[in-house]
């Protein structure tokens, strides 16, 4: 036990950039949609980390995270499906000519 | 007397008005006009009823037989609105001589009218005039207002109908609305009628502020003058506070009493069309000629001369104001006169010969003092309104047959029309015998009582009167020679020869003749007077008004009249020269005649040029530039911001996301910022 947080923190934040970068480079929504997986899987293991540093013996952290996990997966399944319906209308998941929600 | 009675009075015009209102279009015509009728003549039995009873029965209620003097008696008086506990507003049924004279004087010609109207609104083949219903509702509905203003308790049931004869007035005159001139007379005589009212609502409101009620029975008991009516003491002390109060205070050189008796007169000058408010009367002859003479001649124009009476023990308090109301009354008689002797339209010369008259009326009131014949002046007012309204009816209706037999207005389309319509010209005859003042017929009696009154009063205002009343025989007996006489009547083409109408139009013309023949001979001084004391307690009966004639006023104003009558009958009972030279030799004067002394050009002038010119037009241009700028502003500011601020909302997912990023490290920032 003497690796410190700061080991695991680092790859995480690492992990939630490359996310974000993915989020607004990728214009491909199947990408897009991995980056979000990316983001939410790097605070999920971040949830894990403080768990298991600032407050070891509790299981609060451990229970977020599957939870949220839970949650990411029916997000997912949710995107997924709008996507190919996008698709099935309009031949085409890029999202930059994906823009008649507007003014 | 029980409540019952005077209630149906009120009630059954309003009941008709209703049901004529919104049923008469389920009905025929004829149902509506024999309803209509019928609900009228009742009001009229009923009304004889009442008023007999309160001048005849002898009842203590009503007359105090040791005195000889009549009372005051509130049939019933309701709490309608009570804001607090000062200030309530009542509806009542107030009995007193001048209240059941006029409910006999309202209840007879609007029988009358009722009647005529179901030979008049109908053509010569029979067909009823469109809206037939709608005009029996709207007359029922005028004599409910007009019935309730004079039985009203206090001053605002007054102003309530007053303002409600107003709204029927305006509907009748402009009966036949697809007729623009008839809509814009309607509307001339709403605003200037309502304009007038604006000065009654202030006096109104002035008056009762510093005497703290709206009561007639407490604003004009005169206990304070002569101890006349019934009040217990704690009223008349209470009263007297009262007017000590309203006294006091001044505004601009007048107490407030004057102010509110001058700005009420103000009202009453509206409805009487007195000089300056008078534009209007002349061209409400555009409604239906029955309207004319039920509404423009006989009850509601005379409403303002009833206010004066019903207010006079107070005008009397303020002798100033009674000084404003016979200038005025005496200027609008000579005014009418004069304009009543070049008119063509013959409703005009009618319509004038009612402001004149009107203005006699008021003149009597502005010159009553007690101290002289017991206040004849105000019994010859009331008197005067009572006969006139009788014969001015008749002309009124004489007219309309005329114009209903010709279908024009004019006495040019008419001349020598005596053989064809034989009782109209008889009746017309008479009517004009009465109004020129000449003896038995009613109006001698009346005029002459008015003349006695105002000769007591100043010797100036009584010679101004008898010229005023030669220049009124003279003008009637010029409109009638010019109908009935001038040359030989020549039947328009296309047009029957003219003749007299069926029996529902002949029948009021005969009864109003009749009436105008004998109403002279009324003991009017022993039925109303300003105070109630009879002015022959040792009776009266109906040689008493000749017995007591003044004979030296009566023999000028006889001699005035026939004179005016020849110098009439020498100028129009043949076709001659003599009217056409005369009006070459002062063509200005009767061009300012003729055109009625240009007050509604004037009228014009002064709206147009002046009020909407200087004043309204800078209030519009504030209007719409400054306050409507400011809002317009407002909005302005708005939409080029959205309109600026839009494009963020591009639909472009990832823009979104950049400028959430941008947010969320500036909101980051700072916050370690603030905890560094």
């Amino acid at each position: 036990m003497d690796i410190s947080m700061i080991y695991y923190l680092v790859p995480t934040l690492v992990m939630f950039c490359c996310g974000i970068y993915g989020f607004i480079t990728r214009k491909n929504m199947i990408a897009m949609l991995i980056s979000i997986e990316l983001m939410l899987n790097a605070v999920d293991i971040n949830f894990v980390i403080f768990n298991r540093y600032l407050f070891p013996g509790q299981l609060e952290g451990m229970m977020f995270t599957l939870f949220a996990i839970a949650i990411a997966a029916a997000e997912t399944a949710l995107a997924i499906a709008i996507i190919i319906n996008l698709f099935r209308a309009h031949k085409n998941i890029d999202v930059s000519d994906i823009t008649k929600m507007k003014f | 007397m029980s409540i019952t009675l005077p209630l149906l009075i009120l009630v059954i015009p309003l009941f008709m008005f209703l049901l004529l209102g919104l049923a008469g279009n389920k009905m025929s015509p004829r149902l509506s006009g024999i309803l209509g009728c019928l609900g009228m003549g009742t009001t009229m039995v009923l009304a004889y009823i009442v008023s007999f009873t309160y001048f005849f029965s002898g009842n203590p209620d009503f007359v105090d037989a040791e005195a000889h003097t009549r009372l005051q008696w509130v049939v019933f008086n309701v709490d309608w609105l009570s804001f607090t506990d000062s200030l309530v507003i009542r509806l009542g049924f107030l009995l007193d001589p001048i209240a059941a004279l006029l409910l006999v004087v309202i209840t007879t010609i609007s029988f009358m009218v009722h009647l005529y109207s179901m030979g008049y609104m109908r053509d010569h083949h029979g067909v009823w005039e469109k809206g037939f219903q709608r005009f029996y509702a709207f007359l029922s509905l005028f004599s409910f207002s007009m019935l309730g203003l004079v039985v009203a308790t206090n001053i605002f049931q007054m102003y309530i109908f007053w303002e409600l004869v107003g709204a029927s007035s305006y509907l009748l005159i402009g009966f036949y609305y697809p007729k623009p001139s008839a809509v814009l007379a309607a509307k001339k005589a709403f605003i200037v009628t309502r304009f007038a009212d604006l000065g009654f609502l202030i006096g109104i409101l002035a008056l009762s502020y510093y005497t703290g009620t709206f009561n007639f029975m407490d604003l004009t008991s005169s206990q304070l003058v002569s101890g006349a009516y019934h009040v217990n003491l704690e009223t008349a002390e209470n009263i007297k506070n009262i007017f000590a109060t309203s006294a006091a205070p001044t505004f601009m050189g007048a107490s407030v009493l004057t102010w509110a008796l001058v700005l009420i007169f103000m009202g009453g000058m509206g409805k009487s069309a007195m000089m300056p408010l008078h534009i209007w009367l002349p061209d409400a002859m555009e409604g239906p000629t029955p309207v004319s003479a039920l509404i423009h001649a006989a009850t509601m124009v005379v409403a303002g001369v009833y206010l004066v009476a019903r207010l006079f023990p107070l005008y009397l308090m303020e002798e100033a104001s009674l000084e404003i109301i016979t200038v005025v009354g005496a200027i609008t008689a000579f005014y009418a006169a004069m304009v009543a002797c070049t008119q063509i339209d013959i409703k005009r010369v009618l319509a004038f010969s009612t402001i004149s008259q009107i203005a006699f009326m008021m003149v009597s009131l502005g010159v009553a003092r007690p101290e002289f014949h017991h206040g004849i002046g105000y019994m010859a007012s009331m008197f005067h309104l009572f006969t006139h309204a009788m014969f001015k009816a008749l002309l009124f209706l004489c007219a309309g047959a005329l114009i209903h037999a010709i279908g024009s207005n004019d006495y040019t389309d008419m001349h020598g029309l005596r053989k064809h319509m034989p009782v109209t010209h008889i009746t017309f005859l008479i009517g004009c015998l009465a109004i020129a003042g000449i003896i038995p017929f009613a109006g001698f009696f009346s005029k002459d009582e008015i003349l006695t009154a105002t000769m007591g009063h100043s010797t100036f205002w009584y010679i101004w009167m008898s010229a005023v009343a030669g220049l009124t025989a003279f003008y009637m007996f010029r409109l009638y020679y010019l109908i009935f006489w001038w040359k030989e009547h020549k039947v328009r083409e296309g047009h029957h020869a003219p003749h007299d109408q069926p029996w529902t139009m002949t029948l009021p013309l005969v009864i109003l003749a009749a009436i105008s023949c004998v109403a002279g001979f009324v003991p009017m001084g022993n039925l109303v007077t300003w105070n109630g004391h009879e002015m022959f307690p040792e009776g009266a009966s109906f040689i008493t008004n000749l017995k007591a004639l003044d004979w030296t006023v009566a023999s000028i104003s006889l001699a005035v009249a026939i004179i005016a009558i020849i110098l009439a009958t020498v100028m129009y009972r043949k076709e001659n020269p003599l009217p056409a030279k005369m009006k070459q030799a002062l063509p200005a004067l009767w061009d300012w005649c003729y055109h009625r002394f240009y007050w509604d050009e004037l009228y014009m002038f002064i709206t147009k040029s002046i009020i909407f010119q200087r004043v309204c037009k800078p209030i519009a241009w504030f209007d719409r530039h400054i306050i409507d700028g400011t809002m317009d502003g407002f909005a302005l500011v708005t939409n080029k911001l959205s309109y600026a601020i839009r494009g963020f909302q591009s639909g472009n997912t990832q823009t979104y996301v950049w400028w959430y990023l941008i947010g969320v490290l500036a909101l980051g920032g700072i916050t370690i910022l603030c905890l560094l």
